[in-house]
């Protein structure tokens, strides 16, 4: 037996500079070592700034269920995530849609999950991607500073998975339902865009929550000092002073819905607004990562594709594993053009890459075009220092307006469509030649502005002394109007939340006019 | 340093929870979506998953967003070839943006209908919820049958005692004779020469022909077992272990007649709730047997046999006479399915039109030849939807049917006007099971 058993000798342990792997298959030995090496290079040569690293190996139907709780480990339960669950199984099952490598969260320490499926060459670019890239995207980056708590975001979900379960119990499955249906359908409403306020500890939240509840019950509102007044009978003239002091004490107008309506609404009950406040926080949780796709995607391939090659320089990664990176690496940094069939909008991961390669190309080897466009940072010879600031201080929208340059403009071949609703045609604005530049940048920069892409709406109003009508506005830009079907929708939903009629204006900006009005009584 | 957690082993299906509440939410377009499948489908697939596509509506998260048809807008692309500024550019027919193929419909308000796939069991919990099961029931009919490991060639991996001794030393051997191996026999061969050479040498016998010999000998032999040890005996690669295939356990075949009155008095409502009947048992028999062959025969006053789709769907007008249907199914019991290899089942529905002289012709076929053969004979008569049950309240066939019952163990009857009643029927065919034992 013996001899069935015995094997080729193995060399005892691998000599410095010997590949770390050789194989496809990957282990947990393995992926240890391949961490250390690239955090060595992440920390020592990139001297990224990261959280500490939680790394978690699961399966594809594990990553199905991730992909329907908004990528969170925990969530409370609602049938949407179910109806995600089902849709997303289905593409993959018939093979239309591949699941992601890697998963990671904006939390402290930094959660990240990786397929088991992967191979050792594919976990190896994921955790340069993930553990490294976006990892020190959400611990440097300004909007994650400022709106997002990584050490309490999972305590909070829990927190809100019990409570949501809990008020099931008490109240109902259905009812539970009903009011996070109409929160959903207000969750793109409901961030705070502009105010800074004091960051959320949301581990400190339940505390909060009984104390708030103990101190509304004793204060003040100046909704429950009126009474809806009766139909047919007109409301009481007000003057516009006072009108202006109610506005004041309501701190109207107000951008975020769920907030007004959790704060204001006379019907709601305790529990209903807490809900609206867990669906509200976790919309603002995830608004910087919706202002932030490009930059982070960007970031994260350009910090893996650094490290693997470093990796293969170092001879720690064999051919083999490089050539499997580099494969999927273009694949997924691959641009289809406007006329082509995979067209589906300018991809984040090529545009962002491309950007950041950029600037380390006008940082070390700048053309005299680029010391025009980019004077700031042509030629300052430090790219990573030029990147790591970039990566810390700017937003999609800025960063473009900032850095895309005529080289990558020519690269990619951009031009810009003037679309205009009440026209046969379109016209071309802007290409990429000397005169569009400016334009073109311009354009690419507002197609990632939250500003211009969400609707604008807030509230503007309360008519207290009448019906108590909510009055909410959309600021209408370049003529946009909302879409009919779905507003209606929507409405319905306020109006459940509200408990009183919901009018809805679209305010045109430019003119300074209401230009319809629709309202559910 | 990371911390490293395997979550494989963690419990699955986190999001059934949600998965339920989804289908909750959406249970009676799914429904309606099953019903459809069902009526689409033929009875042999009928107890698969199925893809049901259901509207939107009800299941939709409305949001605010900007309407594609108003207003002006600017749109980057990517991948110019020939445009320049100022060119102008028809816009494709129904709105949508250049090169938005996912847009298709404008403004995104379309409400396109939600696709899905419901698993078997999901599938089968949707069509019998009308149908008023017991769960026990339900979980028997939803019980795959039985597997057992088969022989399935052979595999280079496998578990040790897996190990097929005769491939991996054929292996072995094809291996070593490729490579020239030097046999056990030839070393020692030569090992006993070298052993005589030196016995000579010791004692100072062996002439300088002989030294030669030796020192010749013992090189080649060292060579020959360094070319051993190089070479193994068994290698990795030589090794072949038994493959294993779970199988289902074989079991005999069953053939199921269905049988249908199809004269103008049979509209769609009947024909709905024979197909569910029908759908039933052959659910039941395919937990049972491995091999479930189905025979329609439809019957006015002539019989024919016919394929599902013209069973169910064709319309045909003439008298009744139901003697002639099973006449035909004993033509083709006796032409195809013998006895002694088949279970035979039989399904009867009508609405009980008859007429009384062949009434008792059928009653006479099968107490003397039908019933014998089968193992199991169902009749159900479907009523209108507004009459009450009574044993009375049968009709033609009915009547005459009563008379059949208390002689034969493996008859049943039943009316049916609603799907609720269509469980009941089986009720006797469950409870008869362990004395029965369908298997033979």
């Amino acid at each position: 037996m013996s001899e069935i058993m015995s094997s080729p000798d193995r060399p005892a342990a691998a000599p410095p500079r010997r590949p770390l792997f050789e194989t496809a298959d990957w282990d947990f030995d393995t992926m240890q070592r391949v961490f250390d090496e690239i955090e060595r290079i992440a920390l020592d040569e990139l001297k990224l700034d990261v959280y500490p690293n939680q790394i978690e190996i699961i399966s594809a139907e594990q990553m199905l269920d991730a992909y329907c709780s908004i990528g969170m480990p925990l969530m409370y339960g609602h049938w949407s995530f179910g109806k995600k669950f089902v849709h997303h199984e289905k593409l993959y099952r018939y093979g239309y849609q591949a699941l992601a490598y890697e998963i990671v969260i904006n939390s402290n320490p930094c959660i990240s999950y990786y397929m088991e499926e992967n191979t050792m060459a594919m976990q190896t670019l994921v955790l340069a991607h993930a553990a490294f890239g976006h990892n020190h995207f959400y611990k440097n980056n300004y909007l994650f500073k400022q709106w997002t708590d990584p050490d309490g975001v999972l305590d909070y979900l829990d927190f809100a998975k019990k409570y949501v379960a809990e008020c099931e119990e008490r109240h109902g499955a259905a009812a539970v339902e009903e009011t996070i249906d109409a929160a959903h359908a207000l969750m793109n409403q409901s961030v705070f865009r502009y105010k800074r306020r004091s960051r959320m500890k949301m581990s400190e939240v339940e505390r909060r929550e009984r104390e708030r509840r103990a101190h509304e019950e004793r204060a003040f509102s100046d909704l429950w000092r009126t009474v809806p007044h009766p139909p047919g009978k007109p409301a009481p003239p007000m003057t516009e002073k006072e009108a202006a002091e109610r506005k004041r004490k309501l701190n109207l107008p107000e951008e975020n819905i769920l907030y007004f309506i959790e704060k204001h609404s006379p019907t709601l009950r305790e529990w209903q607004r807490e809900l609206l406040r867990i669906v509200r926080n976790i919309s603002q949780y995830f608004y910087p990562q919706r202002q932030t796709k490009l930059m982070n995607e960007g970031c994260a391939t350009f910090v893996h594709y650094h490290i693997v090659n470093r990796l293969y320089d170092k001879g720690l990664i064999p051919e083999g594993a490089l050539l499997e990176i580099l494969h999927s690496h273009s694949d997924v940094t691959f641009q289809p053009g406007y006329d082509d069939a995979r067209y589906s909008g300018v991809n984040p991961y090529a545009l962002g890459f491309a950007m950041m390669q950029d600037i380390e190309r006008v940082c070390v080897a700048p053309t005299a075009e680029d010391r025009e466009w980019l004077p700031e940072i042509a030629g300052n010879g430090d790219w990573l220092s030029t990147l790591k600031d970039v990566w810390a201080n700017y937003r999609d929208e800025s960063f473009v307006r900032q850095f895309l340059s005529p080289h990558l403009m020519r690269k990619f071949k951009f031009f810009a469509l003037e679309d205009k609703a009440d026209e046969p045609q379109y016209r071309v604005e802007a290409i990429h030649n000397e005169d569009g530049y400016r334009a073109l940048r311009g354009a690419v920069a507002e197609s990632y502005d939250l500003s211009e892409i969400m609707p604008d709406i807030q509230v503007v109003d309360v008519d207290l002394l009448g019906d108590r009508c909510l009055i909410l506005r959309h600021n209408m830009r370049h003529g946009v109007r909302l879409g009919g079907k779905s507003r209606d929708k929507v409405l319905a939903h306020v109006r459940k939340l509200w408990g009183y009629g919901v009018r809805m204006q679209e305010f045109d900006v430019e003119r300074g006019t209401i230009r319809d009005e629709v309202g559910v009584s | 340093m990371p911390l490293f957690i395997d979550r494989r082993l963690n419990p699955r299906d986190k999001n059934f929870g949600n998965r339920q509440r989804f289908l909750r939410r959406a249970r009676e377009r799914v429904k309606e979506a099953v019903d459809r499948v069902v009526r689409e489908r033929g009875i042999a697939d009928a107890g698969k998953g199925a893809a049901v596509s259901i509207p939107a509506g009800g299941i939709d998260e409305p949001q605010f967003h900007h309407s594609d048809t108003t207003g002006d807008r600017r749109r980057p692309l990517p991948g110019n070839k020939t445009f320049v500024a100022g060119d102008l550019i028809d816009k494709p027919e129904g709105g949508g943006g250049e090169g938005r193929g996912k847009q298709a419909s404008d403004s995104g308000e379309a409400e396109d209908p939600f696709v899905f796939a419901l698993t078997a069991d999901e599938f089968l919990d949707i069509l019998f919820e009308d149908l008023e099961l017991p769960d026990l029931v339900k979980a028997s009919l939803k019980d795959t049958t039985s597997k057992e490991p088969r022989r399935a060639g052979y595999s280079n991996d496998g578990v040790t005692p897996n190990l097929n001794v005769l491939r991996t030393m054929r292996f072995s051997l094809s291996r070593r004779l490729a490579l020239r191996r030097p046999t056990e026999a030839k070393v020692k061969l030569l090992a006993d020469e070298v052993e005589k050479l030196q016995a000579l040498q010791a004692d100072c016998l062996l002439d300088a022909k002989g030294q030669q010999r030796l020192r010749d000998a013992v090189e080649e032999m060292q060579g020959l077992k360094k070319l051993q040890r190089a070479i193994p005996y068994i290698d990795p690669v030589d090794l072949r272990y038994n493959r294993f295939e779970p199988k289902p356990t074989p079991r005999a075949k069953a053939v199921m007649f269905c049988l249908m009155d199809v004269s103008g008095s049979m509209g769609e409502r009947e024909k709905d709730l024979a197909k569910r009947f029908f759908i039933l048992l052959h659910l039941f028999l395919r937990r049972k047997y491995d091999r479930v062959d189905l025979v329609f025969i439809r019957h006015t006053h002539e019989a024919k046999e016919v394929d599902e789709q013209e069973f169910f769907y064709s319309r045909e007008s003439g008298g009744t006479i139901v003697s002639a249907a099973l006449t035909k199914m004993l033509e083709v019991l006796r032409a195809r399915y013998s006895v002694a290899d088949w279970n035979v089942y039989c399904a009867q529905a009508s609405d009980g039109d008859n007429s009384s002289s062949d009434t008792a012709r059928c009653i006479n076929m099968l107490a003397s030849e039908i019933l014998p053969l089968c193992q199991y004979y169902a009749y159900i008569e479907i009523l209108d939807e507004h009459d009450g049950f009574s044993e009375e309240a049968g009709k033609e066939l009915w009547r005459g049917y009563r008379l059949l019952k208390p002689k034969a163990a493996n008859f049943a009857m039943k009316h049916v006007a609603r799907r609720a009643d269509i469980y009941p029927v089986f009720r006797e065919l469950f409870a008869k099971q362990p004395a029965k034992g369908a298997a033979k």
